[in-house]
């Protein structure tokens, strides 16, 4: 079998000092992507367990596995979960969620936790859609939008290309700057149209790693033409999968002049984080 | 909150705004549109709240420009923008 470049590592991860038993609170958000899914699970507001894998073709499925491989070796099982929240471009294909809530607001919740209140401006690289948002100091949207209509600027689309180069996703960021010097983006816009621009570069004899490089900063400088329509302000912040590729994440804070703030968790689990805090905020509202 | 529905593509940007601080949810602006575009629904983007929104349709988000394209002319006033009297929607083309 071919070598599939594209995918990229799933795993999960638990946190062995939290005693989930002693938790008032279990909540739980399952963000379903159009290609990731993330399920995880919070003791009373604090990252205990998540899952990050790709999403099948079967959404209820996606949401399931996801859950289940979250939950794996913590003794924990969806009857112990008080509130589940279903996100995401699959939110209403979780059959044990409590209630669906938009991504949007989701990842505006989960990066306020993530990266610290101060985030004003965020950027969701998604696997099949690009989402700029602005928020205030609770998390709250203040101002959004949405580009699902095109793959230039998502994950997908940068996985079309480490496909195109035979180079592993993960290092596809790192290899761009192995350069001599950086050349002038791809100009299409389209990812198929930039796929076929790519396969003429290559074929004047351009190196792969250049032909990254060109693609990187299309990308980045796509996506910065959204930013400019809700107005760029500090903090600012990327998540999703694209949040992870330094290629276009430098290419990305060079033509906006400003540094995108870091964080130890996984950048992909923003909307998952989000609505599982959502899902804290509600039972609270209900016990009161 | 502003909500921006619609995209943007190589023909040039395609939204429609929302002002959550202005709408009401009246629903003023629905009847007048000839395509059908907007509706009143619960803002999804503020889960812990429980007012009402003009929003676009989902039906609509990715090919306003040609739904809108019918009311659109030189110095023509918007149906929708006309009929709203808070002055919440807004047109970016």
């Amino acid at each position: 079998m071919a070598k599939e470049f594209w995918r990229w590592k799933e795993y999960n991860w638990k946190d062995d000092s939290i005693n989930w038993q002693n938790g008032s609170i279990i909540t739980a958000g399952v963000d379903v992507g159009s290609v990731s899914s993330q399920a995880v699970v919070l003791v009373d507001g604090e990252l205990f367990a998540f899952s990050n894998m790709r999403t099948g073709s079967n959404s209820p499925m996606s949401a399931q596995n996801a859950m289940n491989w979250a939950l794996e070796n913590t003794g924990m099982t969806l009857q112990n979960i008080h509130y589940t929240v279903g996100t995401g471009y699959g939110r209403v294909n979780v059959p044990f969620a409590n209630k669906t809530i938009t991504e949007i607001a989701c990842h505006a919740r989960g990066a306020n936790k993530m990266y610290g209140s101060s985030i004003r401006t965020l950027l969701d690289m998604g696997g099949q859609d690009c989402k700029a948002i602005s928020c205030d100091e609770k998390g709250k949207v203040t101002n959004f939008l949405m580009n699902d209509k095109c793959a230039a600027g998502t994950g997908r689309g940068m996985e079309v290309f480490a496909d195109l180069l035979s180079l592993p996703i993960e290092e596809i960021g790192d290899l761009s700057f192995q350069i001599e010097v950086e050349p002038e983006p791809v100009s299409s816009t389209c990812v198929i149209f930039a796929k076929s621009e790519a396969t003429g570069l290559l074929r004047a004899g351009w190196p792969k790693n250049k032909v990254l490089a060109a693609y990187s900063s299309a990308m980045a400088h796509r996506v910065v033409s959204l930013l400019e329509r809700i107005e760029i302000k500090e903090d600012f912040a990327i998540t999703g999968g694209i949040a992870k590729n330094s290629g276009v994440v430098k290419r990305l804070e060079k033509e906006l002049g400003i540094k995108a703030l870091k964080t130890t968790y996984d950048t992909q689990i923003a909307g998952a984080f989000g609505a599982a805090l959502f899902a804290k905020a509600l039972v609270e509202k209900e016990r009161k | 909150m502003i909500a921006n529905y619609g995209y943007k593509d190589g023909s040039g940007d395609f939204f429609i705004s929302i002002d959550t601080e202005k709408c009401n949810g009246c629903g003023d602006c629905l009847p007048v549109c000839p395509a059908n575009v907007l509706e009143i629904r619960e803002n999804e983007f503020d889960p812990m709240a429980e007012d009402l929104m003009a929003a676009v349709k989902d039906e609509h988000r990715k090919k306003i420009k040609y739904s809108c394209a019918p009311c659109k002319g030189e110095g023509r006033l918007l149906p929708c923008i006309a009929a709203c009297e808070l002055n919440a929607i807004a047109h970016s083309w």
